[in-house]
């Protein structure tokens, strides 16, 4: 040490965090090797994030293909618990989160307090409908037989995630939350300009209970990791929350080889992430399985029972 | 790195007794560990991909024996696997078939009846396995069984309590009595390479059943925590180039149990063409003994065919 460092406080050497993929529970790099520098809104170097090629893509999909059977099969009242315990660990987590989305957005302190308080607020809504659902979409439906028919929505399967460019984190958990909360297991690509919170949020969720492969986060070229996706004959639904419009009908014409259900974006301008958000989100993630139960050979007096 | 016997020897003085063939099992030269395993990890980094890729995963398909072991089997599903053996992919008629199916004795006739008029072999297990805990005449009616049910292939499990008690006559003698039994079938001599503890006695096992006449040296059952690995097979890989430089005689490998990805497929590919050479590239001198793995090869195909990742719901549930 020189006289002159000891004169003035310590200087400490600043710790770089590596930000890494999440998928399958794991947090590995690109398998291409691959990084690209992540700035803020203006220009100044943040961080490295992985860029995914298409390998990263199918590996999350086996991954995600994986969780699913776990994931769908726990009980609504279980997912609803764990996805709380997300909001719990994001809560802890707010400081980070803040810094995070207020560098990548360009927002003053304050205002990203109100984005990140928005989101948090918004996964803790979307764990209270996982037990809930059921009974808005599904139910008994009145038909002319002897028999009770009843209608119960299912997951899809594996979700492709297409997250908003724009709005990193609101948006990101606004797109993210309705598919798991629903049994779905999701593939996302991060915001291409902006993926820090979203690898982030992978931190979180490896440490709140959530199965590993139910969410796996991939951050890199949108275009280039999306393609392969949408074409991939194990994911049955792609969100395109993210896409341009030339890519989303580039998407949209892949996806249609094995009949993806597709969520087309909203025109850029048009969307609102802070407005309560519905039940479409969900919806559009689910199927409607209708089971006719016959209550057997109705007797003399008008009922077997 | 010296794998072959001792020159001096003539092989078929080795087997005159008991004395003479410990001798010449421990005679072969140490096994290191080390190189070994670190050999076989270097050539699982070889990069396949393309028409290279193409090529290996069409061959790997034709070297599968598709395989099923359980209780469970009934007629109704060795019918279902002889008919993926002769027609993996249904929707593209130029994926290969298999090689063989693999089943238990009882079985054999239902598999004959699936694969009638194709190239496709029936193979099935033998002597007791995967245990191989009878007596030596139970095992032979066991062989006897197959082979009159039809059987072109003969799996046999060695006795591994008497091979790690030293008693290499013994189980000489046996194989010696099981290749007589199979007559025309090919005799597959399974080692359970999981359960003979060290590599150096994954050496001598595989010397000793190419001593007593084995067609192929095959690493597992598939029943047990450890199956085929690089290291072993490549182990195994060594022994029957150097059979051949040193007797003429060519002897089939066939790694059996945990090979479930394409990738590990043609690392396994590779491991033969650099270790035993191209000779050895062909289902007569190679195999894969699996069930899973042949989901995964037809993926990767219609992969290479279509640029479309492919999913589970696009092979059959075995």
């Amino acid at each position: 040490m020189s006289e002159k460092s000891d004169k003035t406080e310590q200087q400490r050497l600043s710790v770089f965090k590596t930000y890494k993929l999440y998928v399958g529970g794991k947090f590995p790099r690109s398998e291409s090797g691959r990084v690209y520098d992540v700035t803020d809104s203006k220009g100044k170097w943040l961080a490295n994030a992985p860029l995914s090629s298409r390998k990263d893509a199918r590996d999350a999909v086996v991954a995600a293909r994986k969780a699913f059977g776990g994931w769908s099969g726990a009980t609504a009242y279980n997912r609803g618990q764990v996805l709380y315990r997300v909001a719990e660990m994001l809560e802890g987590r707010r400081e980070q989160f803040v810094r995070e989305v207020a560098d990548a957005e360009g927002l003053s302190k304050a205002k990203a307090t109100v984005l990140v308080d928005a989101t948090i607020d918004r996964w803790v809504w979307y764990a209270g409908w996982t037990d809930k659902i059921a009974q808005v979409v599904g139910g008994g439906n009145p038909v002319a037989g002897p028999f009770f028919n009843l209608s119960s929505p299912e997951p899809t399967g594996v979700v492709t995630v297409l997250a908003p460019q724009e709005s990193s984190f609101l948006g990101l958990v606004s797109v993210l939350a309705p598919v798991i909360a629903t049994g779905n297991t999701a593939v996302v690509i991060a915001s291409e300009k902006s993926p820090l919170p979203a690898l982030s949020l992978g931190e979180v969720l490896a440490t709140s209970d959530v199965p590993g492969g139910v969410v796996n986060v991939l951050s890199g070229r949108t275009a280039e990791i999306a393609t392969p996706l949408a074409a991939h004959q194990d994911v049955n639904a792609i969100d395109l929350a993210g896409a341009d419009d030339v890519l989303a009908k580039e998407l949209e014409i892949a996806a249609a080889d094995n009949l993806k259900r597709v969520l087309r974006p909203q025109p850029v301008g048009e969307v609102d992430w802070s407005t309560t958000p519905g039940l479409d989100r969900m919806t559009a993630f689910l199927e409607t399985k209708t089971v006719w139960h016959p209550t057997g050979a109705l007797g003399a007096s008008g009922s077997s029972y | 790195m010296p794998t072959t016997a001792p020159a001096t020897h003539s092989l078929g003085e080795v087997t005159a007794s008991d004395s003479t063939l410990r001798r010449f099992l421990h005679g072969l030269p140490g096994v290191d560990t080390v190189g070994l395993e670190a050999r076989a990890a270097s050539l699982g980094t070889r990069s396949i991909k393309t028409t290279a890729k193409a090529y290996a995963i069409d061959l790997a398909i034709s070297m599968v024996d598709l395989t099923t072991l359980e209780g469970a089997d009934t007629p109704g599903k060795v019918r279902a696997l002889g008919a993926k053996a002769v027609h993996p992919d249904p929707t593209d008629r130029a994926t290969p078939s298999t090689a063989a199916v693999c089943v238990y004795p009882d079985m054999v006739p239902a598999a004959k009846e699936a694969v009638a008029g194709s190239s496709v072999k029936v193979a099935s297990v033998a002597t007791a396995f995967p245990a191989g805990r009878a007596a030596l005449d139970v095992k032979l009616a066991d062989v006897r069984d197959a082979v009159d049910a039809g059987a072109d292939e003969i799996d046999m499990v060695i006795d591994r309590g008497a091979f790690l008690a030293g008693k290499y006559m013994k189980v000489y003698d046996e194989i010696v009595a099981v290749r007589e039994a199979s007559g025309a079938a090919r005799l597959k001599v399974i080692f359970e390479t999981g359960e003979l503890s060290t590599y150096d006695n994954i050496r001598r096992a595989s010397w000793l059943g190419m001593l007593a006449g084995a067609d192929f040296i095959k690493t597992s059952t598939g029943k047990v925590a450890v199956n085929a690995t690089p290291a072993n097979t490549l182990l195994m890989l060594e022994a029957v180039r150097d059979f051949r430089a040193q007797t003429g005689v060519q002897v089939g490998v066939k790694p059996a149990g945990g090979i479930r990805t394409s990738k590990d497929a043609i690392k396994f590919l590779v491991l033969v063409n650099e270790t035993a050479g191209a000779d050895w590239l062909d289902n007569h001198w190679f195999r894969f003994g699996a069930s899973s793995l042949l989901n995964d090869l037809l993926m990767q195909r219609q992969k290479l065919a279509t640029g479309r990742y492919s999913g589970p719901d696009y092979v059959t549930v075995d």
